[in-house]
């Protein structure tokens, strides 16, 4: 027996070595697919890629790697080398709502097509900072599949703008088009006070939040309540039009949305503008609503009947014909009443 | 034609009816450019015709307010309560009598009395303008003024647009009613003297 319990093969020392040498690689292996070449562990309780809300895109379990730090106000990580666990603050900036951004137009992307891929690392490299982020042209630019926006003829809009013009490269399509929560609107909503409400809080974005508004300035934020206190029914106004109903010219009709907005002394005051049967908003805010219900019904201005109120705009056909007939019987019985008096 | 005069219109009434004249053609003119603005061939200019039409609109209030408590203290309101029994006839007969009795030299059938102010036709248009269409303009004008009090939709249209299409109509039938009243006020012992009472307060009899 304890012959038997010393002996020790020789053929099992290679044997050793090899098993050794193979559990390293698949740690290596594993370690690498991680991205993560430091020693610390990132972790979360939370999997919100296993939500159904989310799960159906066909990039959401790619995409989480980055959510889970990404998608909500703190993270966690273990230091391997502590082998604590600290919890810190995620920068409200940098916070990405999984909703927003999975009904967002991007919906589908992957983040690391357009973030660098070495971002898959934590902690991130200070560098990947520096990466330049593509435009809209970049993706959508000379693309048949986009052709109808028309994003070259936006471009052009846009540089000749108020805010192009001042800010230079600093104003990018960014500025108004949040690339994680942009979701088209005016071309494909029905509900016009909600593409209002959209487009107008994209201004607000900036114009009604300071912090937003001086990364590009040092001035303080115009008060925008007493800039328009020559507007009657202000609040109704600011619920019914868009700011770029009257901030915008547009130079193409075949943009839907005018890119060029205008520095604030040629804006519009001019109230027949929007307030006459040619109103500039049938051109503007309804144009894609008109489109639609004049194809379905073949019933020019139905929306801005139904829908909506303009004072000078609103002009029933049917009714006015009506009022002028009737109006004309009356003068007409008058003039053929005082006739017969007369004579 | 008799000579009697009688004093029909008291100094309250004279000038709450000036007044209230003024205000109506300044909104009817205020409102039509309105509803009809074009930017090439402005018959006022629109925020100046929206200012002067909300300033009236409100003068015009207050106006009907001293009608309608003038007519509560006074005996005034006793030309507008209608006899029902007989109504229709009598409307009948008073129309009867402008289209066709007017021009054959028949004696009015309802001439007007210190108790019979208006003929059953004035009458029933001028319940209708004062009772039912100036207070459906104005609380439907109040109503745009502050537009946050009315319903987002109001049966088949957005709110505001339906209270506008009450507002526009009425509007349009007191312009309808102006026209006729100036006209009708010609038909008198002379074609100036219903204008003459106005004034000074005396109705000529034909």
């Amino acid at each position: 027996m304890v012959k038997q319990f010393n002996y020790r093969p020789a053929w099992i020392v290679p044997i050793l070595l090899i098993s050794l040498g193979i559990i390293f690689t698949l740690c290596y292996s594993v370690y690498s697919k991680s991205g993560s070449n430091n020693p610390v562990i990132v972790t979360n309780a939370i999997f919100p890629s296993q939500d159904i809300r989310y799960s159906s895109h066909k990039n959401a379990t790619e995409n989480e790697k980055c959510f889970k730090c990404h998608g909500q106000s703190k993270y966690s990580y273990e230091n391997s080398e502590s082998r604590k666990k600290a919890t810190k603050k995620m920068y409200a900036e940098l916070i990405i709502d999984r909703l927003v951004f999975y009904e967002s137009n991007h919906r589908e992307f992957k983040c690391i097509d357009c973030h660098a891929e070495d971002y898959i690392t934590f902690p991130h490299q200070g560098n990947l900072r520096m990466e330049s982020k593509p435009n809209c042209l970049d993706c959508h630019g000379g693309d048949e599949k986009y052709a109808r926006f028309h994003f070259e003829n936006i471009e052009k809009e846009f540089q000749k703008s108020v805010h192009s013009e001042k800010h230079g490269d600093d104003f990018t399509c960014w500025m108004c088009h949040n690339p994680h929560t942009y979701k088209i609107n005016a071309r494909t909503n029905l509900n016009i006070k909600q593409t209002i409400a959209y487009d107008n809080a994209i201004c607000l974005n900036c114009h009604g939040n300071l912090s937003n508004y001086q990364l590009l300035t040092d001035k303080a934020s115009p008060n925008l309540l007493k800039k328009h206190d020559w507007l009657p029914n202000q609040k109704l106004h600011f619920l019914s039009v868009r700011c770029i109903e009257c901030h915008t010219k547009k130079i193409n009709d075949s943009t839907l949305v005018a890119h060029k907005i205008l520095p604030k002394k040629e804006a519009v005051r001019n109230c027949d503008q929007c307030h006459s049967s040619n109103s500039e908003l049938l051109a503007a805010l309804y144009k894609y609503k008109i489109k639609e219900v004049r194809s379905a019904k073949g019933f020019f201005k139905g929306v801005i009947s139904n829908d909506s109120y303009v004072i000078g705009a609103n002009r029933n056909y049917y009714l006015n014909l009506v009022s002028m007939v009737l109006f004309s019987i009356v003068i007409l019985g008058i003039i053929l009443h005082a006739i017969k008096r007369i004579f | 034609m008799t000579e009697e005069r009688i004093y029909l219109y008291p100094i309250w009434i004279r000038l709450w009816h000036l007044f209230n004249a003024i205000l109506c053609l300044i909104l009817i003119i205020t409102g039509i450019s309105m509803q009809f603005s074009n930017p090439k061939f402005p018959l006022i200019r629109f925020d100046v015709a929206v200012s002067i039409h909300n300033i009236v609109g409100i003068l015009l209030i207050g106006s009907y307010l001293v009608f309608f408590t003038g007519n509560l203290v006074t005996r005034n309101s006793r030309y507008y309560k209608p006899v029902i029994s007989g109504f229709f006839s009598r409307l009948m007969t008073q129309f009867r009598f402008y289209t066709w009795g007017l021009f054959k030299g028949k004696t009015a059938p309802y001439p007007v009395t210190l108790e019979r102010k208006f003929n059953p036709l004035q009458q029933a248009s001028y319940i209708g303008t004062m009772y039912f269409l100036i207070p459906l303009v104005f609380i439907t004008g109040l109503a745009m003024l502050y537009p946050e009090v009315i319903p987002a939709r109001i049966f088949w249209s957005s709110g505001l647009h339906f209270t506008d299409l009450i507002h526009i109509i009425s509007g349009f039938l007191i312009s309808v009613f102006m026209c006729i009243h100036i006209y009708f006020c010609t038909i008198g012992a002379t074609p100036v003297s219903n204008f003459n009472s106005m004034i000074n307060g005396y109705h000529d009899g034909h």
